[in-house]
């Protein structure tokens, strides 16, 4: 058993390039909800720390929930049956109103979870204002559950709502809403317990499979956290959820969705953000990113989908890559006149079918072997590439330079959930790839930054990625680089279905 | 099936070089027009027998190879079955086929008519009426080996190197489809080893026009 302990001192303005931008400094975030054009995320903290994106990927802060109560605090009926803390949110939007559920503790695990009903998460509106809703479920102290830590949960299947709750003092237990209110619908019922020794759980669903994604581990000690995100599935809502090998969650089970890596260490609650388009990312925070020196962060990352479980994806990292469709197998290259790697060999046939010629195969008698060939540098063969604006074409990858893309973050070019703008442009070169006003592809001469130079580059539910302008002059819906044929890429309306929308990201 | 008078004469003879059996997928045309296939694809064209050129595929050599004059009015003129051109002193004749496949068999059409099929340039021609103008639409080709292609005189594709036909493996930018009369032109080189290529159009979703009809004689001469 824990005890959480208030964060006071992880909430400061970080900037940096990578990895979300802006002030992304806050701890038990929210699901991320989308109201208009913005993006929202709420975190424990004095009065509910807000935060808001434009795009998903610069983050500030926005003041805090409690602002707009009369009192700027929980309802009294939330502290008596809780306390007067405010933790650890999650947001909803049923129907046209927000639900915002949220942690009162007192000492726990006396603690209550309140409801706060708003009709928009902008606070410049003039319908902006949160109504004290009071508490919705609680825990008295003795029993063996810690009443904080809200997830609610639509079902797809049904249009139900449920609320799962707890921390370590017990159980995590799941009771079903109201839509129509967001408080209990049977209040008189006892709440399901679906998991143990766990917090910061939440439900989602797919293919006929409810996921139950809870926190295990230790929180709120920087870089000595342990938190990593653990998962199970079920086929009801109300469980038994199993994780990978079988052992249900009531009784410890949890196999690991996300553990410390690189240089995040920590994280914890799982928020699902459905960006639609057959995109779906996910977000947690870190207990420490040691590179914002060690605070605890919001982070979004690809949500994939792998044998029926859900997987962390990856947000594209800087570096050299060939762009290699998963259609047609062949890569995206400059459209230049290739040279082999290593210069040209052979006869006269110039490639021609069936010539073997120059190849050094079996009875080299006792000739040492042939040197190593350096690999293809941009600089080696881009002398007689024409100047200006050149055609981008598909082709089998042969390891040649016009083969190699530099993506790279696009300084000032913003972002999208979870990543900035890329520029792509070929390795060793400044030829960066471009949209066109007739919605094709083009390779110019330099960056200018133009949004038509812009790439967003989100991994897809299977791995994959898709890769779409940032604008395509004149163009009235997104577009996305498209394979429409195997050695011919062009720019397409999003289709989220289309294979020919799907490329992988490959290290040279 | 009946092919051309000399090919199908030549493969009536029923072997190959190599005592292998022929077999013929392209005919003389019985029917005035011809429609698009179910899936699209163009089955009836005019082809020059094979010029030989250095059987070079590379982006550059086959830009000199095809950029030659070969006959007079090579990239403009709408040829007629039976006619003749003479290319370096030699006389070839232009055949009108229908394919029974979706795709063109050159190594068919060339070994049929004893010509060469390896180191050589082919010209093909084909008329397509569409019903109605169709924009944002697309030439997509296969081809073995390199190819450049041209719509009512404008190139809009290219392809280079060692290459066997895959279905829409070259896909033409945008084009637009004129109601009535589009001559879709290519010049194929085979270095060595079977040659063909299919056609189709494209509509603005990916999928094949099926709507159209190919009419050798759609251009006035």
């Amino acid at each position: 058993m824990r005890m959480r302990l208030t964060l006071t001192a992880a909430l400061f303005l970080v900037v940096r390039v990578w990895a979300l931008d802006g002030d992304v400094g806050l701890h038990d975030p929210s699901t991320i909800v989308r109201d208009g054009s913005r993006f929202y995320a709420y975190a424990t903290g004095g009065g509910l720390p807000v935060s808001v994106s434009d795009d998903g990927w610069t983050w500030r802060r926005a003041g805090n929930v409690m602002q707009s109560l009369p009192d700027g605090k929980p309802g009294a009926e939330v502290i008596a049956r809780g306390g007067n803390n405010t933790w650890a949110p999650d947001v909803m939007k049923v129907g046209d109103k927000y639900f915002l559920y949220y942690s009162a503790p007192g000492t726990q695990p006396k603690s209550a979870i309140g409801l706060l009903v708003g009709k928009t998460l902008d606070p410049s509106s003039p319908d902006y204002g949160w109504t004290d809703a009071g508490p919705v479920v609680w825990s008295d102290g003795v029993e063996d559950s810690n009443a904080i830590d809200p997830g609610v949960f639509r079902d797809p299947a049904n249009g139900s709502l449920w609320l799962t709750y707890g921390s370590y003092f017990g159980y995590i237990r799941l009771v079903e809403l109201d839509p129509k209110t967001g408080k209990r619908l049977y209040p008189q019922r006892t709440p399901v317990n679906v998991a143990i020794n766990s917090e910061a759980s939440i439900v989602i669903f797919r293919d006929g499979w409810y996921y139950l994604l809870v926190t295990h581990g230790s929180c709120c000690a920087g870089a000595g956290s342990s938190y990593s995100i653990r998962i199970g599935r079920a086929r009801k809502v109300t469980g038994p959820y199993l994780d990978r090998s079988g052992i249900d969650m009531l009784q410890g089970g949890g196999s690991l969705f996300l553990g410390s890596s690189g240089r995040m260490i920590g994280p914890g609650h799982f928020g699902l953000l459905d960006l639609g388009d057959g995109i779906q990312k996910f977000s947690c925070h870190y207990e420490a990113d040691l590179d914002r020196g060690g605070i605890s962060v919001l982070d979004i990352r690809p949500l994939l989908w792998r044998d029926g479980w859900p997987m962390p994806g990856e947000n594209v990292a800087a570096g050299n890559y060939r762009i290699e469709s998963a259609r047609t197998g062949t890569v995206l290259e400059l459209a230049v006149e290739g040279v082999p790697v290593g210069g040209r060999r052979g006869g006269p046939r110039g490639g021609g079918a069936g010539g073997r010629s120059g190849s050094a195969g079996p009875g080299r008698g006792d000739a040492p072997p042939p040197a190593p060939i350096p690999a293809q540098e941009a600089p080696q063969v881009a002398a007689n590439w024409p100047a200006g604006g050149i055609d981008a074409r598909l082709a089998p990858y042969l390891l040649q330079a016009q083969q190699h893309w530099s993506i790279m973050p696009a300084t000032s070019g913003g972002g999208y959930p979870g990543s900035p703008y890329f520029r792509i442009a070929v390795a060793g070169t400044e030829r960066s790839l471009a949209a066109t006003s007739e919605g094709e592809l083009t390779v110019l001469p330099a960056f200018t930054g133009a949004p038509e130079q812009l790439w967003r580059i989100d991994q897809l539910a299977d791995g994959s990625f898709r890769l779409q302008p940032k604008a395509v002059p004149g163009a009235k819906a997104p577009m996305a680089l498209s394979a429409i044929g195997a050695s011919s890429p062009t720019l397409e309306r999003v289709d989220a279905g289309a294979d020919r929308q799907q490329w992988l990201l490959r290290t040279p | 099936m009946c092919a051309t008078a000399a090919v199908c004469a030549a493969l009536a003879v029923g072997t190959g070089a190599q005592g292998i059996p022929v077999v013929p997928t392209i005919a003389r045309p019985s029917t005035a027009t011809r429609s698009a296939g179910a899936r699209g694809f163009l089955q009836r064209w005019l082809i020059l027998e094979p010029i030989a050129v250095p059987g070079q595929l590379s982006d550059s050599a086959v830009r000199t190879t095809v950029s030659r004059d070969y006959f007079p009015g090579q990239l403009t003129a709408m040829p007629r079955d039976g006619e003749m051109v003479t290319v370096d002193g030699k006389p070839l004749e232009w055949h009108a086929v229908d394919t029974t496949n979706y795709n063109v068999n050159l190594f068919h059409f060339a070994a049929g008519l004893k010509k060469p099929t390896s180191n050589v340039l082919f010209w093909t021609v084909t008329i397509v009426r569409a019903p109605q103008e169709v924009p944002d639409s697309r030439l997509a080709i296969g081809s073995n080996a390199a190819s450049i292609w041209w719509l009512n005189g404008q190139e809009v594709i290219s392809l280079f190197n060692d290459r066997q036909t895959v279905i829409d493996d070259g896909v033409s930018k945008r084009v637009t489809l004129k109601k009535g009369v589009n001559v879709i032109r290519a010049a194929i080189i085979n270095a060595g080893g079977a040659t063909d290529f299919c056609a189709r159009f494209l509509d603005a979703d990916a999928r094949p026009i099926t709507g159209l009809t190919i009419d050798l004689a759609g251009i006035s001469r």
